[in-house]
C-alpha cells in the first residue's frame, strides 16, 4: 500500500517535524524545555497506543519501560562511558528484551488480569532497582560531568538531547503508523475486537501480542535515557511514577486510542491542560483529580477521544486523521 | 526466633481477617457485576480517613464510628455507581475498569488536596492481651473479631434477606432475574455500595492497627486483589480464606527477607496464582 | 462421494469439571460432502466443534484432518490448514468494517494474502454472499442476518478445504433460510466440504448428504437423513421436545 501517499501518514510526522524545526531554529532554552517535555509525551503515548490502541491490552504500569531503559542507558553513559545515541539504544533493547520476558508470562492474562499485573510489574521494578547496587540503589545515580563534556558541554548536549528525542518521536509515529497499516496490524485489530475469534480465523495472537509488546517497551526505553540524561539524574522514585503511566493513558484515550494522531493530540491536548491548571490557584492541587475527571468524562461520552469523535462526524476527513 | 515467629504469624493471621473484609467488597462486586473496583483502594483510605475524623474532632470511639463510616462506604458506592459505572456496565470490561480507574484518581487526587499526604494516626490504645507466651495488642483482636462479624453479617444478609437475594440472583444470572422482575440496575448499586461498604469498615479497622496516609490504600488494594484471585473470583468465604493466608505469609516473610520485597513478592504471587489456577483455591463463580 | 476422508474424528472424549460433554465420539467425513450434524440442545454439538477447531483440547481422542493428526492445536493453527468456522453467536469485529472483517480472514487464512490481494479477494466473498454494497460500514451496524452472512465470508475468505458451520439459520426468515441454502450448496459444488450443525430440520435434512445424531455427547446415530429420520433412537431422544419430533415424522 502506497503509504507515502496518503495525507493521514504525513500530517503527524509534519507537524513534529516543523515543530522541531521551529524550537531548533528560533534556539531558545525555555522553549526547548517545554518542547521537550511535550515530545516526550507525545513518545510515550504513542508507544502505549501501539499496545493499548491496536491490540487493547490496557497496560497501566507502561512505565516501567521508560524507568528501565533509563536506568540502563543512564548507568552505560555515566558508568561505562557510552554515547548518548548508542546507550538510548541500548536502553530501548533492554526494555524490549525485559517486554518479552514478562510477556511470556502476563499476556497469558486477559482484561483487567493484565492491567493489574502491569502495575505489579512497575512496583516490582522499582522495589528490584531501589536494593540494586550497580545502579545506585535507593539513591540512584549522578552523572558523571565528564558525559557532557563529550557534547561540548551542558548547553550543547541538552540540545543534541533534543534533537535526538525529536528524531525518536518521528520514529514512533511513523512506526506506530506502518504497524496499523500492514497485515500484522490487521491481526492485532482483529484481537483487539475479539481474541478468540482472530485465533480461530488464524491470527497467532501469543506471538503477535508479544511483538507488540516488545515494540511498545522499546520506545520508551529509548526516551527514558534521553530524559534522564538530560535531567543529570536518574532515582527509582523519579523512574518508576505511577502515575506517569497514568497520564500517559489519559493522554491516548483522551486523543484517541488506535489512531496514530490521536496519542500527539491527546498528549499535547493534557499537557496544555495540566499547565493552565498547575498555575491557577484553586486547581494547583488537584491536576490528578482532573486527570480522573477528564478521564471519566472521555469513558462515559466519547470513548473514541478527540480524534476519533471527529473521525466519525466528518467522514471525509478520516483521509486526513489516521 | 521460634517465639517471634509465632507473634508475627499471629499477628499476621488476625490483621489476615481484616484483609479478608477489604477482599470481600472487591470480589462481591467482581463476583455480581463482573467489575473490577479500581477505585477500591482509595475507599479503604476514606474509611481510614473516615474514622480518624470522628475520633479526632467527635471524640467517638473507633469502633462505634464504623457505624457512620460503613454507612457512608455505602453512600459512595451508590453514588459512584451511578455517576461511573452504571453507564458502562455493559461496555466491554476495558471501559468499565478505566472508569472506576478514573474514579480513584479523583478520589486521590481530591484527597490529597484536602488532606496532604502528611500521615495521621488513631491514638487510640485498648492495650494488649497476654495468650501463653503471646502478647496480642486488643485492637488486633477487636479488628479480627470485628471482621468475623462482618463475615456474618454478610452472609446473613445475602442468604436471608429479600435483597441479599436478589443480589445473589443478579450475580447468577442478570437476564434471568430480571425477566423474574428483579430491578438489575437498582440491585447491581446495592451491590456495588455493599462492596464499597465493606472496604470503608476495613479502612476504619486498619486505621486502629497502623498509621495511614491517603495513600495508603494502594498497597491494600493490591493485597485484596492478590486474595480475590487466590480465593476465587465471587466467593466472599474465599476472600476471607484468602485474607488468612496472605495474612500468614505477611507474618512469616519480615523474618526472612527485608520488607520492602513484601509488595514484590505479593505481585509474584498474583501473577503465579492467575496462570497456575486463575480459578482460584474455591473456584470461581 | 470421493474416498478421499478430509475428516477423521477417533474416540473423542471432552470433560467438563463434572460433566462429560463428549464420550467416544466418532466419525468421517468425505471430501465434498455435507454433512448435518443434530441433536437436543445441550447435546455438545458446540463443544464437538470447539475440539476440532482447538479452542480446547479432548481429553482423549484423536482430530485428523487432511491426513495430519491436528488434536489439541491451537486455534490459530487451524486457517492455514484449511479449517475454517462460522460461528453460532455471531462475532464480527465490531469496530472494522465488513470488508476489514473479511479481510481478516483472506489474510490468515490457507492462502496468507498480503494486504492489497486480500482486499480483493474480500470483495469477491461479499460479493458472493451479497454484502458488497456494505463493504465500507462498521461491522457493528449490521443486522443478524447480514451479520450471519460476514461471518459466512470472513470463513471462505480463509480459503477452506473444510468448513464448520454453526446454526447459521438461526434467527433467519424462510426466505433467508432459502438462500443461505443455496449459498451453502454453491459452497459446496466449489469444492468445500461442510460439516454444519442446525436445528431447522427441513433446511438440514434436504441439504445434507448424510447426517450425524448427537445425543448427551454420546453419537447415537449416522447415516442417510432419510434413515436417521426413521430410527427410533433419534425419535426417542428428541421425545423431549414435541416439536421436533414433529417435524422429524413429517420428513
Amino acid at each position: 500500500m502506497k503509504f507515502w501517499r496518503q495525507p493521514g501518514f504525513w500530517l503527524p510526522l509534519v507537524l513534529v517535524l516543523v515543530w522541531g524545526g521551529v524550537v531548533l531554529f528560533i534556539h531558545q532554552d525555555l522553549m526547548r524545555e517545554t518542547a521537550f517535555i511535550l515530545l516526550m509525551a507525545v513518545g510515550l503515548a504513542s508507544s502505549l497506543n501501539i499496545l493499548l490502541g491496536y491490540t487493547g491490552y490496557v497496560s497501566f504500569g507502561h512505565i516501567v519501560f521508560f524507568g528501565l531503559g533509563g536506568y540502563t542507558g543512564f548507568y552505560l553513559i555515566s558508568e561505562q562511558g557510552w554515547s548518548l545515541s548508542t546507550a538510548a539504544i541500548a536502553g530501548g533493547l533492554l526494555s524490549g528484551l525485559i517486554a518479552l520476558l514478562v510477556g511470556l508470562a502476563v499476556l497469558r492474562l486477559r482484561g483487567a488480569y493484565f492491567a493489574l499485573a502491569t502495575i505489579g510489574i512497575n512496583e516490582a521494578a522499582r522495589a528490584f532497582v531501589s536494593n540494586f547496587e550497580p545502579f545506585g540503589g535507593a539513591t540512584g545515580l549522578f552523572v558523571n560531568f565528564s558525559a557532557y563534556q563529550k557534547y561540548g558541554g551542558a548547553g550543547e548536549a541538552l540540545w543534541t538531547t533534543f534533537i535526538l528525542l525529536w528524531l525518536t518521536t518521528m520514529v514512533v509515529l511513523l512506526v506506530s503508523y506502518l504497524v496499523k497499516h500492514s497485515r500484522f496490524g490487521l491481526g492485532l485489530l482483529a484481537i483487539r475486537e475479539d481474541e478468540d475469534a482472530a485465533m480461530v480465523m488464524g491470527v497467532k495472537a501469543p506471538q503477535a501480542k508479544t511483538i507488540t509488546y516488545v515494540i511498545s517497551a522499546f520506545f520508551p526505553g529509548v526516551i527514558g535515557t534521553l530524559y534522564f540524561f538530560k535531567n543529570g539524574n536518574i532515582e527509582p522514585g523519579d523512574a518508576f511514577q505511577l502515575h506517569m503511566s497514568i497520564e500517559m493513558l489519559v493522554m491516548v484515550m483522551l486523543g484517541g486510542m488506535g489512531t496514530v494522531l490521536g496519542p500527539l493530540v491527546g498528549a499535547v491536548g493534557y499537557q496544555w491542560l495540566r499547565d493552565y491548571l498547575l498555575t491557577s490557584p484553586i486547581f494547583k492541587d488537584l491536576h490528578l483529580a482532573m486527570a480522573g475527571v477528564i478521564l471519566l468524562l472521555i469513558i462515559l461520552f466519547v470513548p473514541t477521544g478527540a480524534v476519533g469523535w471527529v473521525r466519525g462526524r466528518f467522514p471525509r476527513l478520516r483521509r486526513f486523521l489516521e | 526466633m521460634w517465639s517471634q515467629l509465632t507473634a508475627s504469624l499471629t499477628d499476621g493471621l488476625l490483621l489476615g481477617f481484616v484483609y479478608g473484609v477489604a477482599a470481600m467488597g472487591l470480589t462481591l462486586i467482581w463476583g455480581v457485576m463482573s467489575v473490577i473496583n479500581l477505585a477500591h483502594g482509595p475507599v479503604i483510605a476514606l474509611g481510614m480517613f473516615g474514622t480518624y475524623l470522628l475520633f479526632t474532632h467527635l471524640g467517638l470511639n473507633p469502633y462505634l464510628a464504623l457505624i457512620p463510616v460503613a454507612g457512608s462506604g455505602l453512600l459512595l458506592g451508590l453514588v459512584i455507581y451511578v455517576v461511573a459505572v452504571h453507564r458502562v456496565i455493559n461496555a466491554p470490561h476495558l471501559s468499565s475498569l478505566l472508569a472506576t480507574f478514573a474514579v480513584n484518581m479523583i478520589i486521590i487526587g481530591i484527597c490529597t488536596a484536602v488532606f496532604s499526604t502528611s500521615p495521621q494516626n488513631i491514638d487510640y490504645s485498648l492495650g494488649s492481651l497476654e495468650v501463653a507466651f503471646l502478647t496480642i495488642p486488643a485492637s488486633r483482636l477487636i479488628g479480627a473479631i470485628g471482621a468475623i462479624l462482618v463475615t456474618a453479617g454478610l452472609y446473613l444478609f445475602l442468604y436471608f434477606t429479600r435483597p441479599g437475594k436478589a443480589i445473589r440472583a443478579v450475580a447468577n444470572n442478570r437476564n434471568a432475574a430480571e425477566l423474574m422482575g428483579i430491578p438489575s440496575s437498582q440491585v447491581l448499586a446495592l451491590s456495588f455500595g455493599l462492596g464499597t461498604m465493606l472496604a470503608a469498615m476495613a479502612g476504619g479497622l486498619i486505621a486502629t492497627f497502623f498509621p495511614f496516609t491517603i495513600l495508603s490504600g494502594g498497597p491494600y488494594e493490591l493485597k485484596s486483589f492478590v486474595i480475590c484471585v487466590l480465593g476465587g473470583l465471587g466467593h466472599p468465604l474465599g476472600a476471607l480464606l484468602g485474607g488468612l493466608i496472605l495474612g500468614l505469609l505477611e507474618g512469616l516473610i519480615p523474618t526472612f527477607m527485608p520488607v520492602s520485597w513484601v509488595p514484590v513478592l505479593e505481585f509474584g504471587l498474583f501473577v503465579m496464582v492467575l496462570l497456575v489456577r486463575p480459578s482460584g483455591l474455591l473456584g470461581a463463580k | 462421494m470421493s474416498a478421499e476422508l478430509i475428516l477423521q474424528v477417533k474416540d473423542v472424549c471432552k470433560r467438563f469439571g463434572g460433566l462429560q460433554a463428549l464420550t467416544e465420539v466418532s466419525f468421517d467425513l468425505g471430501e465434498g460432502e455435507i454433512l448435518g450434524l443434530i441433536g437436543p440442545n445441550g447435546a455438545g454439538k458446540t463443544t464437538l466443534f470447539n475440539v476440532i477447531n482447538g479452542v480446547y483440547p479432548p481429553e482423549r481422542g484423536q482430530v485428523i484432518f487432511r491426513g495430519e493428526d491436528i488434536t489439541g492445536k491451537p486455534s490459530y493453527e487451524m486457517a492455514r490448514r484449511g479449517l475454517a468456522r462460522a460461528h453460532q453467536v455471531v462475532r464480527p469485529l465490531a469496530d472494522l468494517t465488513v470488508r476489514e472483517n473479511v479481510m481478516v480472514g483472506a489474510c490468515f487464512g490457507r492462502e496468507h494474502h498480503g494486504l492489497r490481494a486480500s482486499r480483493r479477494l474480500a470483495d469477491e466473498a461479499l460479493t458472493r454472499v451479497g454484502l458488497l454494497d456494505r463493504a465500507d460500514q462498521p461491522s457493528g451496524n449490521l443486522n443478524v442476518a447480514q451479520k450471519k452472512r460476514l461471518e459466512m465470508a470472513r470463513a471462505l475468505a480463509a480459503k477452506p478445504y473444510l468448513l464448520l458451520l454453526d446454526e447459521v439459520l438461526a434467527g433467519l426468515n424462510p426466505a433467508e433460510i432459502a438462500a443461505m441454502m443455496d449459498t451453502v450448496r454453491a459452497i459446496r459444488d466449489q469444492g468445500v466440504t461442510i460439516l454444519m450443525i442446525e436445528h431447522v430440520m427441513q433446511a438440514v435434512m434436504s441439504v445434507s448428504d448424510r447426517i450425524l445424531v448427537l445425543d448427551y455427547g454420546i453419537l447415537i446415530a449416522t447415516g442417510l437423513p432419510e434413515d436417521v429420520a426413521n430410527n427410533p433412537l433419534v425419535i426417542e431422544a428428541y421425545l423431549g421436545d414435541p416439536k421436533m419430533t414433529a417435524k422429524l415424522l413429517a420428513e
